[in-house]
């Protein structure tokens, strides 16, 4: 059994350490990484099969972070589950460290794809969903996707593909936040119905709260029900999560806090509950 | 000199690989009959993948194959697989140096009647400037099939690069591809000619061409374009009164500029270029084409007395 209050606390390190990482950088994303933490977090503690001792067992899960300019949210939680040193997130962005502003798979074990170029990781997700299938293995691989990041064209050339495949072990999570760099998804470039979209491709699609554990543990157990299909999950989340000057505000998508909104964000986070 | 395709040799060949290592897996992106991949796939229906017209994910795919160990070879049109792919190329298979071999076909104005928009003159330049890709050029299906080969036991990024049309065999079945080694054809120490692909066998005629004028051609099959044999180059430039280098691609960019550069920092001397001049192609058969564009056996004996100060009666 999950225990929520557990995962909470994880988030919480989690997203102290974005902050962190991004003050001590000058430099990153943090609005978007702060949205999908509580995604991360329920994947890498209650979810995937994966060893940090073992980070290369052949039927690991894998995962590949599709929108890499939230590396901050993903080497946050590698320190939470012991693939990486907590001091080694000083290096982020920094001269000749491993913690490359978006996450490069030669750099780091516990990164199953290199990435950062938008719209590229759910093909790589797919050609690892196939691979397990023509080895008869039973890893699951999971991607998160940015919802602005669906607009690139080849995210649809690879949902065609998942279900032409047959991918019932690939789950895609959209970060639902909707808010891009020119701003909101829908002023931007609005993707109508994703859900609709996907459906018609022939994904089984869900719609959650992202930022709600009992919903993605939800998810979960009717991904180890479905049969044949790819799932997608549409994860309603807040852009700057957690931090109250930062949530929902466009601005926050690469801005880097001063000393005094660092100081607020830290304490702002300490005093949450959940 | 017997006539065979390339096309066919590389998916001959990927069946003997298929057969000898179960990790071998063959992409296509709904072009299998013309890249002939379809041999793989009639004989390893599960092990081959058509991602249909979707070259983006043709490279997204494969990279997420080969990150979990599988030694995946990937197929399309030249001038799609790495101008339509480039940047996933670039992103993901480079600088993971994923274990993808891209091994595109209809490459040069040889597409002929398709037009400027199926005639890949870019692709050498392409791939060449990326870090972590090798690129290799076969001059004839012999050559292919020893390429298939060798990329079947390395691993990490590379890019072969072949043409539609059937071509002449200037190689035997004894021939042994090496990799990183130019090809010394012929030897010679008045003009140097360095060509790759089909333009090594029309430089082949040039050469004997020369020779009845008494022009003795150091002649170079250049068909590792990326790691480039330096010594090789040295040697066309010490020891000759200048290069020629021949391809059927741009002139910027390809073989001509990868020789130009090397020549440039290590023995200055005069480099002639055959290509295509910064101008697309257009629908006409190869051979009018290469005529029109002059990259012809003409060209390459003109542009040799050129070199040593003879009048050419062309």
């Amino acid at each position: 059994m999950v225990d929520y209050n557990d995962l909470s606390k994880k988030a919480k390190n989690i997203r102290k350490n974005v902050i962190k990482m991004i003050y001590n950088a000058q430099s990153g994303h943090v609005g978007g990484s702060l949205s999908c933490i509580e995604i991360l977090t329920a994947l890498y503690f209650g979810r995937m099969n994966i060893d940090p001792q073992n980070p290369n067992k052949e039927n690991r899960d894998r995962f590949v972070m599709s929108k890499g300019h939230s590396s901050p949210a993903i080497y946050a939680t590698l320190v939470e589950k012991c693939y990486l040193l907590e001091e080694e997130l000083e290096g982020f962005r920094q001269f000749n460290q491993a913690l490359q502003g978006s996450p490069d798979m030669l750099r780091i074990s516990g990164i199953d794809m290199s990435t950062g170029s938008l719209g590229q990781g759910l093909s790589a997700a797919c050609g690892m969903a196939l691979a397990a299938k023509m080895d008869n293995l039973d890893y699951s691989v999971y991607t998160l996707l940015g919802d602005g990041e669906l607009q690139e064209g080849m995210i649809w050339e690879a949902a065609m593909f998942a279900s032409q495949y047959n991918l019932d072990n690939l789950m895609a999570i959209v970060d639902m936040n909707g808010l891009q760099i020119d701003g909101s998804t829908d002023e931007v470039m609005s993707l109508g119905s994703i859900s609709k979209k996907f459906e018609s491709f022939g994904w089984y699609v869900l719609e959650i709260d992202g930022h709600d554990f009992d919903q993605i543990f939800g998810v979960f157990n009717i991904f180890d029900k479905i049969e044949t299909q790819p799932i997608l999950v549409l994860a309603n989340t807040i852009k700057g999560k957690g931090v109250s000057f930062m949530e929902n505000q466009c601005s926050w998508h690469s801005k880097v806090p001063n000393t005094e909104e660092y100081a607020q964000a830290i304490e702002e986070l300490d005093r949450r509950t959940n | 000199m017997s006539i065979e395709s390339m096309r066919e040799a590389f998916g001959k060949s990927l069946v003997e690989i298929g057969k000898e290592n179960d990790n071998v897996v063959v992409v296509d992106a709904d072009l299998s009959k013309s890249t002939k991949t379809e041999y793989f796939k009639k004989i390893f229906p599960s092990r081959f993948v058509d991602v249909g017209i979707a070259e983006q994910n043709l490279v997204g795919v494969s990279a997420g194959l080969a990150s979990t160990g599988k030694n995946v070879f990937a197929s399309s049109f030249a001038v799609f697989e790495t101008g339509r792919a480039y940047e996933i190329i670039r992103n993901m298979v480079c600088m993971a140096k994923l274990n993808v071999k891209l091994c595109a076909t209809h490459a040069g104005l040889m597409t002929g009647q398709d037009g400027a928009t199926h005639q890949s003159i870019e692709d050498l330049s392409i791939m060449r400037s990326l870090p972590n890709m090798r690129v290799l050029v076969p001059t004839d299906a012999v050559e292919a099939a020893q390429m298939v080969k060798y990329m079947s036991k390395e691993s990490g990024p590379m890019y072969m690069r072949m043409v539609r049309d059937d071509t002449k065999n200037i190689h035997y079945d004894n021939y042994r591809f090496e990799f990183g080694k130019a090809e010394k054809i012929k030897e010679g120490n008045d003009v140097a000619i360095i060509a790759c692909g089909p333009m090594v066998e029309k430089s082949l005629v040039a050469a004997k061409i020369l020779e009845v004028d008494n022009i003795r051609v150091k002649l170079y099959n250049m068909s590792t374009i990326k790691p480039i044999d330096i010594d090789a180059i040295v040697d066309a430039a010490k020891n000759t009164r200048g290069i020629i280098t021949v391809e059927d691609h741009s002139i910027i960019g390809g073989l001509g500029s990868a020789v130009s550069e090397i020549v440039c920092q290590t023995y200055p001397t005069r480099v002639i270029r055959i290509g295509v001049n910064d101008e697309f192609g257009m629908s006409a058969k190869a051979e009018e084409l290469y005529a029109h564009y002059g990259i012809t056996v003409d060209s390459i004996v003109k542009y040799a007395k050129e070199i040593l100060d003879i009048d050419s009666e062309l």
